[in-house]
């Protein structure tokens, strides 16, 4: 893939982030003006500062009017854009690629979504007209495929696997129980999620995301310029975004041991970086945690464990807080919820707080000469995937 | 000479064991068991895997499709224009509803057996009554097909000598369009009036079959809702006791339209060249025809014998069967229910939706299910053949079972299908008991209605379990 990237050209100067909660008392307007009047405080603008805006949601709203009617943003571009769970993410890839073009000097992304509106537990998809023969899996379902492939190819045990994966559950809970913005605060041992009933496949609902509402915004400039607005930026490092033909569902060669987009963008994303040794070369990742089995997956599909290895690597505390590289360190998709279009910028803003020093301390990172942080926000199933890896540093080094 | 080319019988792999239903309710019930129509079964897709069948052990190409049930899915729309696209026919291939009446299912065979031309005559039904009702307890679910030709097309297993018909005006039994439950007058005035008809009737196929008697024949099917009017009909015909065909009520039960057609297959699979078969059914009057086997029967292999498919049942608990047919309200899982199928969609994609056909790529082989026109391998665009998968049999590659997700019957298991061949796609499993499904599990497809949203009736393929002696075998080449 010849993907050029744009290493240190661009810079994240402010951001801003609702709680991720059952806001029945907050409408979708409300989250996205909290979530980008937090991002001009933090970053000393004015929203006439701001040239450009993306406005990622997955079904809350269908425009660019969406963001631009609440904010009252007179006379710009407001563009909204939605790849499934992905999109908060995909604001923040068009945002900035909208500046390194020299198009803007500066621009939003924004993601937002209310989910809590529809009446239903879950996420539920706004049907498409279709034939009628897609199948009507629950996501959930879809994913628990995972655990048993993995069994199988690796020889693990199921009930070890069903405690491993209740364990990234449970440091997930540890991590957002120290997260006054997290859905959920609440501490979970790994032996209560193993007795927990199962919803689907060996999952249960304590091994799927929170759902909640919730925006996130982040404002970007050149990385020139940065200086001029923020005194301490994270320069965009590597942003990949690499999207599936829905291949594992048609292809008999495929195990659902991993997601293959995911290993394709962090390659992409790490070889703009500079990144060879994502492990030891990482300060934290904050990874798309939909499900468990999704977070265990991508331990190896990042590269953070050798196949085969990182369900014991998560039992050995690898990606715990203060583990050799913490993941998810804010709770992720399952303990901070899970706002559909906000969730790849609630990565970013965890990343935002911890590299630059202002996570709270019962959930600092423990001290580390490591710069860079990563992100990875995935929408679709097991076999069909867009996947999204970012790489954030605190050093500009071009 | 013209005669039943093919034929088959389908039963439903459910049962329920009639003493279920005096231990729910105190009373009603009865011994055996009745099958029944799973919830994603109805007449339209039990008839089409009747017809599915029976064209398995033939080469023959039917000319026309006659369906005759007295629950069909729809009115206005033919039902039988599903089972066509499902069996991949055709669109010269004429396609019809009998619809209606319970008599239609005799009515049509007979009119099959009388006429001309390459016929495949469907019936099915699928039986309702109120609880602890007589209905509910003896009736069944099931389909059955017979295809009806002359020799030319090929070999004919039974020749038709003849038959008789005996029209009756007479509200015996009856049900208004909608209606939950059939009524019925005093079982006895039908004896009284369905008895000598049945008399006249049989001695009127006896003389067009050129018959001495009663004596002469060796297979006898005498069936109807009435049991009362069916025994004063054996006693006027006469019957030798030994020639009477298992009537499959105690396994079965009683499958209405499709009865006379699943008997005279019942008794076509167990009969030996020259043996005479007569079937008489009463309804509204009385349909008589008499066929004589043929040398071809001894060379006749079933795709899936009754007999295997009775052996082959899966219990069903009576509160289930109670939900599954809409006579209590269980709670669904608190999920939107799903949105109708686009009409314009399910015609634009008729051969996956129905036909279940995907398409190979030229250059790679690679099977794409659905059917693409860019190939997943290479690239390749616009250069694949169809892929029929309608008969090919696959394993579980992985599966899960979704407690979630919206089912008229939770838990759904769904399971990732690897074809023998080639071909990935995932399926929902039927017929299956969640702890029962493993990896490596074979399975077959099988036509189904995944759901109704606005009155539109969703069918789909889903994936039942590759069971001993139903699998339906290899198809006879590439002809359906």
């Amino acid at each position: 893939m010849s993907s050029h990237g744009i290493t240190d050209r661009v810079a994240v100067i402010g951001m801003g982030c609702t709680p991720f909660a059952e806001h029945w008392d907050a409408s979708l307007d409300d989250l996205i003006i909290d979530a980008a009047h937090a991002a001009y405080r933090s970053a000393g603008m004015a929203q006439d500062d701001i040239d450009a805006f993306w406005f990622g949601t997955s079904q809350s709203a269908a425009s660019g009017l969406g963001m631009a009617g609440p904010l009252k943003i007179q006379g710009k571009p407001v563009t909204r854009v939605e790849n499934y769970c992905a999109t908060g993410s995909e604001a923040l890839r068009q945002a900035c690629y909208a500046v390194a073009s020299g198009a803007y000097d500066t621009a939003m992304a924004l993601g937002a979504e209310k989910v809590k509106d529809g009446g239903y537990q879950g996420l539920n998809a706004f049907p498409i007209p279709t034939d009628g023969t897609q199948r009507t899996l629950t996501a959930a379902a879809m994913f628990s495929l995972m655990l048993p492939a993995y069994a199988d190819r690796y020889g693990v045990d199921r009930d070890e696997l069903r405690y491993v994966a209740a364990r990234i559950a449970s440091k997930n809970h540890h991590n957002g129980a120290r997260n006054p913005l997290a859905q959920f605060r609440r501490e979970m041992s790994a032996e209560r999620i193993c007795e927990m009933p199962a919803v689907a496949g060996m999952l249960s609902v304590f091994d799927c995301a929170g759902v909640a509402d919730g925006a996130a915004a982040a404002i970007v400039c050149r990385a020139e310029d940065a200086h001029h607005w923020c005194a301490d930026p994270l320069y965009v490092k590597g942003l990949s975004v690499v999207t599936g033909t829905g291949a594992g569902s048609l292809d008999p060669d495929y195990d659902y041991t991993t997601m293959p987009e995911c290993a394709q963008a962090a390659a992409d994303a790490y070889a703009q970086a500079g990144v060879t040794e994502p492990r030891s070369q990482l300060a934290l990742a904050e990874v798309h945690d939909c499900f468990t089995p999704t977070e265990l997956v991508l331990m190896e599909d990042l590269g953070f464990s050798e196949r085969g290895t990182a369900w014991s690597d998560v039992l050995e505390g690898v990606f715990d807080l203060d583990g050799e590289l913490p993941v998810n360190t804010d709770g992720g998709l399952k303990s901070f919820g899970h706002p559909v279009g906000a969730s790849g910028l609630r990565m970013l803003y965890e990343v935002w707080l911890q590299l630059r020093g202002e996570a709270p301390d019962d959930r600092c990172i423990p001290e580390t000469d490591r710069t860079l942080g990563l992100t990875h926000n995935l929408g679709g199933y097991p076999g069909e995937i867009v996947s999204f890896v970012g790489v954030f540093g605190t050093k500009k080094e071009r | 000479m013209r005669g039943v080319i093919s034929v088959a019988g389908y039963v439903p792999y459910r049962r329920l064991d009639r003493s279920e239903i005096a231990a729910f309710f105190g009373l009603g019930g009865g011994t055996g068991t009745r099958a029944v129509a799973s919830y994603d079964e109805d007449t339209t897709t039990m008839g089409q895997a009747a017809a599915d069948l029976a064209l398995r052990s033939t080469a023959v190409e039917p000319a026309a499709l006659w369906f005759a049930t007295s629950a069909p899915a729809y009115l206005e729309k033919t039902n039988a224009a599903a089972i066509h696209a499902a069996l991949r026919f055709d669109p010269a291939v004429s396609a019809l509803d009998f619809g209606g009446a319970v008599r239609s299912g005799i009515g049509a065979l007979h009119a099959a057996l009388a006429g001309s031309g390459r016929t495949l005559v469907v019936a099915a039904d699928a039986r309702d009554g109120l609880p602890a009702g007589a209905d509910e307890a003896s009736a069944g679910d099931g389909a059955a097909a017979l295809l009806v030709s002359d020799n030319s097309e090929g070999p004919v297993l039974a020749e038709y000598l003849g038959g008789a018909s005996r029209t009756l005006e007479v509200t015996e039994r009856w049900r208004i369009p909608g209606g939950a439950r059939s009524r019925t007058w005093e079982e006895r005035f039908g004896a009284h009036v369905l008895g000598p008809a049945a008399a006249e009737a049989w001695q009127a196929a006896l003389d067009a079959s050129g018959m001495d008697d009663a004596a002469s024949i060796d297979r006898l099917a005498v069936t109807g809702l009435n049991s009362r009017a069916v025994a004063t009909a054996l006693k006027a015909i006469g019957a030798k006791a030994d020639s009477l065909v298992d009537p499959l009520i105690n396994a079965v039960g009683n499958t209405a339209t499709a009865h006379p057609a699943l008997l005279l297959c019942s008794a076509l699979e167990h009969a030996v060249p020259g043996e005479t078969i007569a079937v008489v059914a009463l309804a509204d009057g009385v349909e008589a025809i008499v066929l004589r086997a043929t040398e071809a029967i001894a060379d006749h292999r079933p795709a899936a014998p009754i007999a295997s498919q009775i052996a082959q049942g899966g219990s069903l608990s009576y509160g289930r069967f109670l939900a599954w047919r809409n006579m209590v309200t269980v709670e669904p899982p608190n999920r939107p229910a799903p949105a109708r199928p686009s009409s314009s969609a399910a015609s634009r994609r008729s051969d996956w939706k129905y036909g279940f056909t995907g398409s190979r790529d030229r250059s790679s082989e690679m099977v794409h299910l659905p059917p693409a026109r860019v190939s997943q391998k290479g690239g390749a665009a616009d250069d694949m053949d169809p892929a029929p998968m309608a008969h090919i049999s696959g394993a579980v590659a992985s599966f899960t079972v979704d407690r979630l997700a919206y089912s008229p019957s939770p838990p759904t298991v769904f399971a990732v299908v690897d074809f023998d061949g080639g071909g990935r796609v995932p399926l929902e499993l039927t017929d299956v008991d969640a702890d029962e499904v493993h990896v490596g599990m074979r399975v077959v497809p099988t036509f189904r209605r995944l759901y109704t949203a606005d009155d539109i009736h969703n069918y789909f393929w889903k994936a039942r379990p590759l069971r001993d002696g139903v699998s339906g075998g290899e198809p006879p080449g590439d002809s359906l």
